[in-house]
């Protein structure tokens, strides 16, 4: 089983969770923990399901819920926000046809928000799986979006 | 030793403090709010910030180092002014409900409000309301009052080593909840309250139960009758305002009989029989070669944590009930045949420390003939002080009163079950007599007194050096645990309580139990042992009156159809 080669690869320690986690979400198609593999993780590690569910939660990268191919996150924090004259979020919106937090219905993508980036000084910005996308402007926005919906990053 | 100022006021103090102690050292008061004085410092809440001349921005006094030649001012105009912003932040997110809230007058957010002078909210109030989970006997959860403080998951991680509690989420839209969002009846969670005891506001309490005995002790098809825990007489005068450590006995009585019960027994007196049954289950196991060490099973937070994650160590554990159902075994069968009453018009009330015997009273394995509980209700000390509130007793101006009999005379060595160590201080001195067949010579067991984690001794059992240890705080249970399961441990004898200091710091103990609280529980404890006339539970006379008319001898097959019972491995 996947999971069991990924757990496998690290050492028995708590402080390895973080890489598990991220390991499981890059070799999941759709991108999210569930219960069962957070059970297993916990206890393969000797942790608490509570504290596996907490890590979870914290990070924007992290999901319990099944998510789309792509995950596009808009960066909701303040420079972000100020900076965005055109509207980043609904512009995604209406070229997905989606809202935020939801899930295309071919599952190819899957619309979110995120704390900060690390991108402020070229405010607005968005990450699309692993790559961050900033200086918007509207037009921007819909090229990036087309390319991933004709299939330019497959 | 260094040198600073805190509001032109010279201090001077050890290198190795806050700015927080040292100003309490000085009777500066510094508010605080997520700050616990025996728990990790989070410095969240950021109330008890101060201005340090040189020092860039506010620094919070909780976590900040005492440094030499330090000018620290604690309530400037801008430090007042950011205290009441976040104060008001919090309230916004918050069931600001207070009138109808358990915490109403007890509250550390009210108070601080209050003491800040908030008179207006300038923030809207945006909560979303939370489900409540109120799926156990013992506790709720209304994360509708929770400010996020962390007292709750630091004292169930690092203190229990439980970890039920976590932080989920980020930012504002942080929450405190269980794994998954589950109730707490749905986790591994031993319902010892100590979350509950340290709140800071209504966000998690015991289950209010005193409607119901309110209108059980108006109702004449009911004989009550109320039990209260060794516990509870050190910790009662704290609930309503007197004294901490206060010995009450007799006015505890008089105030309870006010409130209406029948009869209002001892369960000192069960505590001993309690110590002659799990002597006598301690004897037989070091005669015949039984399964050692013998772990106690007074505790119902120990006995939840040993169902739910130790199933391999359930044999090791004393097949004893606790005093509290041993108690209300006895109500509904000695009592009830010899009042000639129907045991199912007997109503039996505990008032017990702890949140977890709730739980306890409502398990299936503990009732007679399998229908009627032993025990029908459990009060926490707090119902209890509310109970007085709602009767208006004063205290200062009530006699003093005996408990009833046949359940009213008790020794000291039951009065010890309170601390952590006192279980086995009682079994060590009724044990050691009956297999020395001689006096002690000293019935003080030093060794198992005090707050260290976990305690040791030796005695001399027969021809055996037997070696006795005692564990407080469920972190220290699972390491005696652990080695017992790994087949290491060199004892015979376990005490296990699941809360730090014993039942005198339950969750179900006043508000503010800090181990210097405890300690002087404790201390109050051995005040109680050390003036009874009778201090080792085989000399009780009434025990011994119990055995020779109804019990014939500890672990008779009498003894063991009503004062024994099983445990079995529970799956969530």
């Amino acid at each position: 089983m996947f999971l069991q080669k990924i757990l496998e690869s690290y050492p028995i320690s708590e402080d390895y969770l973080l890489e598990i986690l991220l390991d499981i979400d890059k070799q999941k198609e759709n991108h999210y923990i569930s219960k069962e593999e957070i059970t297993l993780i916990s206890n393969h590690l000797g942790i608490k399901e509570s504290h596996v569910c907490s890590v979870v939660s914290f990070y924007t990268l992290l999901s319990t819920n099944p998510r789309g191919k792509y995950i596009i996150q808009i960066c909701k924090d303040v420079p972000c926000y100020l900076n965005d004259d055109f509207n980043v979020l609904k512009t995604v919106e209406n070229e997905l046809n989606i809202r935020v937090n939801d899930t295309t219905r071919n599952q190819k993508f899957t619309l979110e928000y995120t704390a900060c980036i690390g991108c402020c000084d070229e405010a607005p910005a968005i990450r699309i799986n692993n790559i961050t996308y900033t200086n918007l402007t509207k037009d921007k926005v819909v090229n990036i979006i087309s390319d991933y919906k004709e299939g330019k990053h497959d | 030793m260094v040198n600073l100022k805190i509001n032109n006021i010279n201090v001077t103090v050890t290198d190795d403090i806050t700015i927080l102690e040292a100003a309490q050292q000085y009777n500066i008061n510094i508010p605080t709010l997520c700050y616990y004085p025996d728990l990790h410092i989070n410095s969240d809440c950021r109330i008890c910030v101060v201005e340090i001349e040189g020092y860039k921005g506010l620094k919070t006094a909780c976590s900040t180092p005492v440094r030499e030649g330090m000018n620290i001012l604690t309530n400037t105009p801008k430090i007042l002014n950011s205290r009441k912003t976040i104060t008001e932040l919090i309230l916004s997110n918050h069931d600001a409900s207070c009138t109808s809230c358990i915490r109403n007058m007890s509250c550390e957010l009210q108070s601080l409000a209050k003491n800040l002078g908030i008179n207006i909210n300038r923030f809207e109030n945006v909560l979303e309301k939370k489900e409540i989970d109120d799926h156990n006997p013992s506790l709720v959860r209304n994360a509708n009052r929770c400010i996020k403080c962390g007292r709750c998951i630091d004292v169930c991680k690092d203190v229990q080593a439980m970890h039920v509690l976590e932080s989920m989420g980020r930012g504002h839209e942080m929450e405190i909840k269980p794994a998954f969002g589950r109730y707490l009846s749905d986790e591994f969670c031993t319902f010892c309250g100590q979350c509950a005891n340290v709140c800071p506001v209504g966000a998690i309490i015991e289950k209010d139960n005193t409607d119901i005995v309110w209108e059980k002790l108006y109702d004449s098809n009911y004989h009550v009758m109320v039990q209260v825990a060794p516990a509870v007489r050190v910790s009662i005068g704290e609930e309503i305002g007197l004294e901490t450590g206060l010995i009450s006995n007799g006015k505890l009585v008089s105030a309870i009989k006010r409130l209406g019960f029948n009869n209002v027994y001892d369960t000192d007196f069960s505590a001993d029989l309690t110590i002659m049954e799990e002597g006598t289950e301690l004897i037989n196991r070091i005669k015949t070669g039984g399964v050692l060490p013998l772990l106690t099973s007074c505790c119902p937070g120990w006995i939840n944590l040993a169902e739910q994650e130790y199933p391999e160590i359930l044999p090791h554990i004393s097949s004893c009930k606790s005093p509290q159902q041993m108690f209300g075994t006895l109500a509904k069968t000695y009592f009830a045949e010899k009042e000639n009453m129907d045991p199912k018009k007997i109503y039996v009330v505990s008032i017990m420390p702890c949140t977890a015997k709730k739980y306890e009273a409502t398990r299936r394995e503990l009732r007679i003939d399998n229908k009627t509980p032993d025990v029908d209700i459990v009060l926490t000390t707090r119902e209890l002080g509310k109970m007085f509130r709602q009767m208006g007793i004063d205290f200062n101006q009530i006699d003093e009163v005996e408990f009833d009999n046949p359940f009213g005379i008790s020794t000291g060595a039951a009065a010890l079950f309170g601390a952590t160590g006192g279980v086995t201080e009682a079994a060590l001195r009724t044990v050691y007599e009956i297999l020395n067949e001689k006096p002690l010579e000293d019935i003080n067991f030093t060794s198992v007194r005090g707050m260290k984690g976990i305690k040791e001794t030796e005695i001399k059992l027969g021809d055996l050096n037997v070696k006795v240890a005692v564990s407080h705080s469920l972190s220290n249970a699972r390491i005696l645990i652990e080695e017992v399961i790994a087949g290491t441990s060199p004892y015979s004898f376990i005490e296990i309580m699941a809360c730090p200091g014993g039942c005198i710091g339950g969750g179900g103990q006043p508000y503010g139990t800090t181990n210097e609280v405890r300690l002087e529980r404790i201390a109050s404890t051995y005040l109680v042992d050390g003036n009874m006339v009778y201090r080792k539970s085989h000399e009780n006379p009434s025990i011994k009156k119990l055995y020779k008319d109804y019990l014939i001898e500890p672990n008779s097959s009498m003894a063991h159809h009503l004062l024994h019972t099983k445990y079995s491995p529970k799956n969530i």
